[in-house]
């Protein structure tokens, strides 16, 4: 968390980004319909913070973390990257833009390469990009191992022979070795167990701060995110419902989707926990394919009324930097 | 001591792997009393799980082994029991749920079938019988249209639904003891808020005992009355749930507590790391099995491994240091 930034530059500015997934059907494979992951996403990342996006399976923060990184090929928007459109870059121009943009991803047993050393797996980057070669990649490996707290000795050895926790840092030292500016955490400790979370949570937080790097932080875990986020967007079906500073997001939610999910937290103190009033939310999250009208959340939200079925919410900044679709968040102000 | 419907003492499983026999659970004693709530909290590989499918003998045999211990409920030693006693015991008194929903039930079969077949294997009840009780199970836990829903498989229910139809089956021949394997895992968390609702809800109205097993600290505050922590196949403390969180003993306790961020919090401040991993024992240990990541340990932390001691009122820790101090208690 990098409170301390009073730059307000914009790193990454996102606008109605849409990502839409077709589905084919019959011989001809003709597209039927399409699975909305993404739909209509709009937000801005200052350089030095961090942005947390969090929702829960299925509501489409994954896809906008790789839709960003033009893993997929969005259907519909901007993605503007320190002044680049990055849509409209092509081969060479984007591989080079991937140097600056690094990804760490969720499950520390499926992202690395059995089959290649520690130090292959670290050093693969640097020679991918061209930055460096023989002997040096050696001495920037042993210097990425000793940044991520791991030993430079085990650079011979392979994955399996480290725990979750350790994985995960050789994903971070490997995300780190091209020198990014801006990193997309998706799900970093979600795999993890919790007292090897806040050893990968702290290191994060170190690195940010030596390196002035930028976080996205995606993770459906709504403390967690508390904890390390400067600023806040909840998600749900594809659309973000609220964005704010996290302080203010916590004192004052306004989108009732948010309300719900704070509220559904667990809170580690039975005493406080059970001060609490829960708001439980009735029913599941309806499929992509097949959204609801209007509002997204209406067929859940505890205060729908007739018009959140006939238009969709614009996602307004009711406050200096709080940004809400909604149309009765007035009533929480 | 209160009496307890299901009283385990000393109970020990190993694991034959090629590695070496792995020492899941290291003499583990517990009681639950009547209409109690039990949280058993641990990382994985702690212990909590194996120590349930012990009690349970559901553990695949080979590779595993209950070595020593007893188990008893309703007096008789469910550990002694054959395998053809405990299937009478297994569902009809004692009813577990699993972390996942999906794997736990038959694909091929609709989830009509599925709730009627305890109902009248365990029961007795006849086919008419236990399709109106099924869709009145159904509706218990929350699932609209029951009667139209008896017909649909398991891949037509979300996540969600799943747990509940898992929950209107262990309830389904009234158990005493319902022992839930990490329930809310796999689910997100306003659905996770639903099932820890539903579950409080019926053990309101039909008073059996829970055994609810978690890595979450959380879920444990707001639902259970009691708690276990275990780490390394023990029991390193045991408490009220209150005094738990107010007055944690053992230093895993302490870092565990200090490790989750809170949703309250009004100033994030650094997350207290444990340092290193979990172990894996492949012998009895003759320290403590928490030594090597404790910033306490002393040096007799390192020469034998404690016992659980009393600490405060039902309290107990297994812990040569008193952490306040830092001194040998």
């Amino acid at each position: 968390m990098s409170t301390n930034n009073n730059n307000n530059e914009v790193l990454l500015h996102v606008e109605n980004l849409m990502m839409h997934f077709p589905i084919r059907r019959g011989v001809f494979q003709r597209q039927v319909g399409a699975v909305r992951a993404v739909d209509g996403v709009s937000f801005d990342v200052k350089r030095g913070e961090t942005l947390g996006l969090v929702g829960e399976s299925g509501c489409g923060k994954s896809t906008t973390g790789r839709t960003i990184l033009q893993l997929y090929k969005p259907t519909a928007g901007e993605v503007e990257f320190d002044g680049v459109n990055l849509i409209t870059l092509k081969g060479e121009q984007m591989r080079q833009m991937r140097r600056k943009i690094q990804m760490i991803f969720q499950d520390p047993y499926a992202s690395l390469n059995p089959r290649m050393t520690v130090g292959q797996l670290v050093g693969e980057p640097l020679m991918v990009h061209s930055v460096a070669t023989g002997a040096e990649i050696n001495e920037r490996v042993t210097h990425l191992l000793e940044t991520v707290k791991l030993n430079p000795a085990f650079a011979s050895r392979y994955p399996h022979e480290f725990s979750g926790g350790q994985r995960q840092r050789i994903g971070v030292a490997r995300a780190l070795a091209l020198q990014p500016s801006f990193v997309i955490c998706d799900e970093p400790i979600s795999a993890l167990d919790v007292s090897i979370q806040a050893q990968v949570v702290n290191l994060l937080e170190e690195l940010q701060q030596q390196f002035n790097l930028t976080y996205l932080f995606i993770a459906h875990d709504l403390s967690m995110v508390k904890h390390i986020s400067d600023r806040i967007a909840v998600m749900y079906l594809g659309v973000i419902v609220e964005l704010a500073t996290r302080d203010e997001l916590h004192a004052k939610p306004l989108h009732p989707y948010t309300q719900a999910l704070l509220s559904a937290v667990p809170i580690p103190d039975p005493i406080a926990d059970s001060k609490r009033e829960r708001i439980i939310l009735k029913g599941d999250v309806p499929s992509p394919a097949n959204p609801p009208s209007g509002c997204r959340f209406r067929t859940r939200c505890p205060i729908a009324e007739g018009i959140c079925a006939e238009s969709r919410p614009d996602f307004r900044e009711i406050r200096p930097g709080h940004f809400v679709a909604c149309f009765f968040a007035e009533r929480y102000l | 001591m209160p009496d307890f419907i299901l009283d385990v003492q000393g109970l020990e499983t190993t694991f034959k792997t090629p590695d070496g026999v792995v020492h899941a659970v290291n003499g583990v004693s517990f009681g639950l009393g009547e209409g109690e709530t039990l949280g058993v909290v641990g990382e994985s590989g702690c212990g909590k799980s194996v120590t349930m499918l012990s009690v349970m003998g559901l553990i695949p045999s080979p590779p595993g082994k209950i070595e020593a211990g007893k188990a008893f409920f309703a007096g008789q030693d469910l550990v002694k029991m054959s395998k053809e006693e405990l299937r009478h015991v297994r569902g009809a008194q004692i009813a577990m749920i699993f972390q996942d929903p999906m794997t736990s039930l038959n694909p091929v079969l609709t989830i009509g079938k599925q709730l009627e077949e305890p109902l009248v294997l365990h029961i007795g009840m006849t086919k008419k019988q236990a399709r109106e009780r099924a869709a009145e199970l159904l509706t218990m836990v929350g699932i609209p249209n029951a009667k139209d829903r008896l017909n649909d498989y398991p891949h037509q229910y979300s996540g969600g639904m799943r747990q509940r139809v898992m929950i209107a089956m262990a309830l389904s021949c009234s158990p005493q003891i319902l022992i839930a394997d990490e329930p809310t895992t796999a689910l997100d968390v306003t659905i996770q808020a639903q099932i820890t609702d539903l579950v409080k809800r019926l053990r309101d109205e039909l008073g059996m005992a829970i055994i609810w097993i978690t890595h979450d600290l959380g879920v444990v505050a707001g639902l259970a009355q009691r708690v276990l922590v275990m780490y390394g196949g023990y029991i390193i403390e045991e408490s009220p749930v209150r005094d738990l969180y107010a007055n944690p003993t053992h230093p895993y306790t302490i870092g565990l507590l200090g490790s989750l961020p809170r949703v309250d919090e009004q100033q994030p401040t650094k997350l207290y790391s444990i340092e290193g991993q979990p172990p894996v024992l492949y012998e009895k240990p003759n320290a403590c099995p928490f030594a090597p990541r404790c910033k306490w340990a002393l040096e007799h932390c390192w020469q034998e491994n404690p016992p659980l001691m009393g600490v405060g009122p039902e309290h107990r820790a297994a812990c040569w240091v008193d952490t306040k101090t830092g001194r040998h208690r």
